[in-house]
């Protein structure tokens, strides 16, 4: 069995997206009982800094491809080469990130392969399927992520798919593979480079939820701004990581990069204590296989209390300045 | 700028999921939902009217659907677009986004050339994002995706901003172009009476009595509809017959319940969590 990778690199830090590293750990577990190996595909200027790190977590190969256009993302360009690499490496099964150019790279890919492509898996595994041998079972979440689909292409090779950042995970000890590297040779044509890049504005650095042990996030029912600024302190004084459901970030409560649920981020800390977040299916997607959580929340038929351990049935203004206080005497003390 | 085509969807509000629309075993009952104009593609039409006021370019909307999916057609109608179209046949019924694209992109094809082809970045019922490239592929189209922002339109070229995840990219791209559009981009505009008056009549083709054509057609309220057989399409190429993707198996979201202790709402009922989350407070990160 053979998976391909898309090696995607942050074009900020120059270093791998996170993404990257999870699906090769992913890929590697997914060929061990079957034996065969793991292809990393990359098209772009300059390797990643850390691109040798992908050896220690699963990639067995590495294919690239570099070229000074490909500094910036051209998806076309980008798209034709990747193509190009599955072409003459034939893999079973490709993964993307679900990144803004996995998820761009990867329709154009598939269309012009006719494969089959599966958008943010959260799960896969390989089984048989009637008399097909084994193939990928993709599982994601649909319908506003009210319903867990599992999705399979029996009759498309290869299989493709999207996975989400911080979904799989990579375990601790992995065997540290040979460093296997390989320049894969093509010509680029020009109208392949028709977009021009003027500018890049600078985003909110990325929230890493992942690295946080403790994560305060509030919904709609936090109400306004000010208030907002209230979890703001908490988080502060908990040293905690911010977060806001799709609401606080549609009602401008918090910036979209905080956003946690099915269309924002995914995390699992120890402790998430929920403010004013009625919990609907698609913010629940992002957060409940945290270990412990906690709601306040002043309907007492809010959904979120389904999936607490402990709550509050009361005003997050109510309860913050009280938690806060007990909070100082107990750090502090 | 002369002539912009939207692909739009109808879908079931998977958003706002209310007590009415649950089953009793806690999972959603989907056959109750609301139908509603796919958010994103309310921006991605708002965009292009926005450019219709600048450049005085016509804009058509398509969409692949049922025959109910006439609602939002004339919702396309009443905002502002010129033309209407519904692509529809029961032959489409199970395709996957290759599919659908597949059908999408015949109907352009059959429709004419555009210099601006517009779509929502994703649909809300499925939240792929996966029709919009696939089109432009189909089409050997230039591609912009994730466009949140329109900054200018200069000739053969418009400038826009892209929404990278990592940061924001400002493009620009050459036409004929297709461009996926976020919600950020604007904030769609309402129905304008004047068109409500002129299109609140409007039908599509095949719900109008014959005796009533002629009336209709001289009005301009019919409602084109194109099917399989209008398109000459490949029929083994569309529905569950076209897709490389099936659906295995689907799993209803329940809500798990578990040990679950509710404090009373006083002082002592706050203390009581302050001291659950200082057993995970380990005074670093």
């Amino acid at each position: 069995m053979k998976i391909a990778i898309f090696i995607e690199k942050n074009p900020v830090t120059g270093k791998l997206r996170e993404v990257t590293e999870e699906l090769s750990a992913k890929a590697s577990a997914l060929v061990e009982p079957f034996g065969g190996e793991v292809v990393g595909m990359f098209a772009g200027d300059e390797l990643p800094v850390n691109c040798t790190d992908l050896f220690s977590s699963g990639l067995n190969r590495l294919i690239t491809f570099r070229e000074k256009r490909l500094r910036d993302s051209h998806p076309i360009a980008i798209k034709n080469v990747i193509e190009k690499m599955i072409l003459s490496e034939d893999p079973d099964i490709v993964l993307f990130g679900a990144t803004s150019l996995g998820r761009e790279v990867a329709p154009l890919i598939s269309s012009s392969l006719k494969a089959g492509l599966t958008a943010d898996c959260t799960h896969l595994y390989i089984d048989d399927f009637k008399d097909k041998g084994k193939i990928l079972y993709q599982v994601r979440p649909a319908f506003g992520g009210n319903i867990l689909a599992t999705i399979i292409s029996p009759d498309s090779r290869p299989v493709m798919s999207t996975v989400r950042e911080g979904v799989m995970k990579v375990p601790e000890e992995m065997t540290k593979n040979e460093i296997r590297s390989e320049d894969f040779e093509m010509s680029l044509q020009d109208n392949w480079f028709i977009n021009d890049l003027l500018k890049i504005l600078p985003k909110d650095k990325k929230v890493n939820f992942n690295r946080s042990d403790i994560i305060v996030a509030g919904g709609a029912g936090v109400g306004t701004k000010e208030n907002f600024k209230l979890l703001s302190d908490l988080a502060d004084m908990l040293g905690a990581e911010l977060g806001g459901s799709r609401a606080a970030v549609d009602s401008g409560y918090i910036d979209k990069s905080r956003q946690i649920g099915q269309t924002g981020a995914v995390v699992r800390p120890k402790l998430y204590i929920a403010f004013g977040i009625s919990g609907s299916i698609q913010h629940r997607a992002g957060m409940d296989e945290s270990s412990k959580i906690i709601a306040v929340n002043s309907d007492p038929k809010a959904p979120i209390f389904d999936i607490s351990h402990f709550g509050i049935v009361e005003d997050m203004k109510t309860v913050i300045p009280v938690m806060m206080r007990y909070l100082k005497e107990d750090l502090n003390g | 700028m002369k002539k912009i085509i939207v692909m739009v969807k109808q879908v079931p509000d998977t958003a706002n999921v209310t007590g009415e629309s649950m089953k009793e075993d806690g999972t959603v009952n989907r056959a109750a939902l609301p139908a509603i104009f796919n958010p994103e593609d309310l921006n991605a039409l708002e965009m292009a009217l926005e450019i219709k006021n600048l450049t005085g370019a016509e804009v058509t909307v398509i969409t692949m659907g049922p025959p109910k999916a006439v609602d939002i057609l004339k919702h396309s109608l009443y905002m502002g677009a010129d033309k209407v179209y519904l692509i529809s046949d029961r032959k489409f019924a199970g395709s996957d986004t290759l599919a659908t694209s597949y059908v999408l992109s015949e109907a352009i094809k059959f429709l004419g050339k555009y210099d601006l082809y517009l779509a929502g970045r994703q649909a809300i019922d499925g939240d792929t994002a996966q029709v919009g490239p696939q089109v432009a592929e189909k089409l050997d189209l230039n591609i912009i995706s994730y466009v949140q922002n329109l900054i200018e339109i200069r000739d053969e070229r418009i400038v826009v901003e892209k929404d990278s995840d990592v940061q924001t990219e400002v493009i620009s791209g050459r036409i004929p172009l297709l461009m996926t559009v976020t919600s950020d981009a604007n904030d769609p505009r309402y129905p304008n009476s004047l068109n409500m008056l002129k299109h609140f009549r409007s039908e599509l083709q095949t719900d109008i009595p014959d005796e009533n054509k002629s009336r209709y057609e001289k009005n301009g309220w019919v409602i084109p509809v194109l099917t399989i057989d209008d398109l000459g399409i490949d029929p083994d190429k569309c529905g569950l017959g076209g897709s490389p993707t099936k659906v295995h198996k689907i799993k209803s979201i329940v809500l798990k319940g578990g040990d679950f202790t509710l404090f009373e709402n006083n002082a002592g009922g706050v203390m009581g969590l302050v001291k659950e989350i200082v057993k995970d407070y380990s005074g670093e990160n």
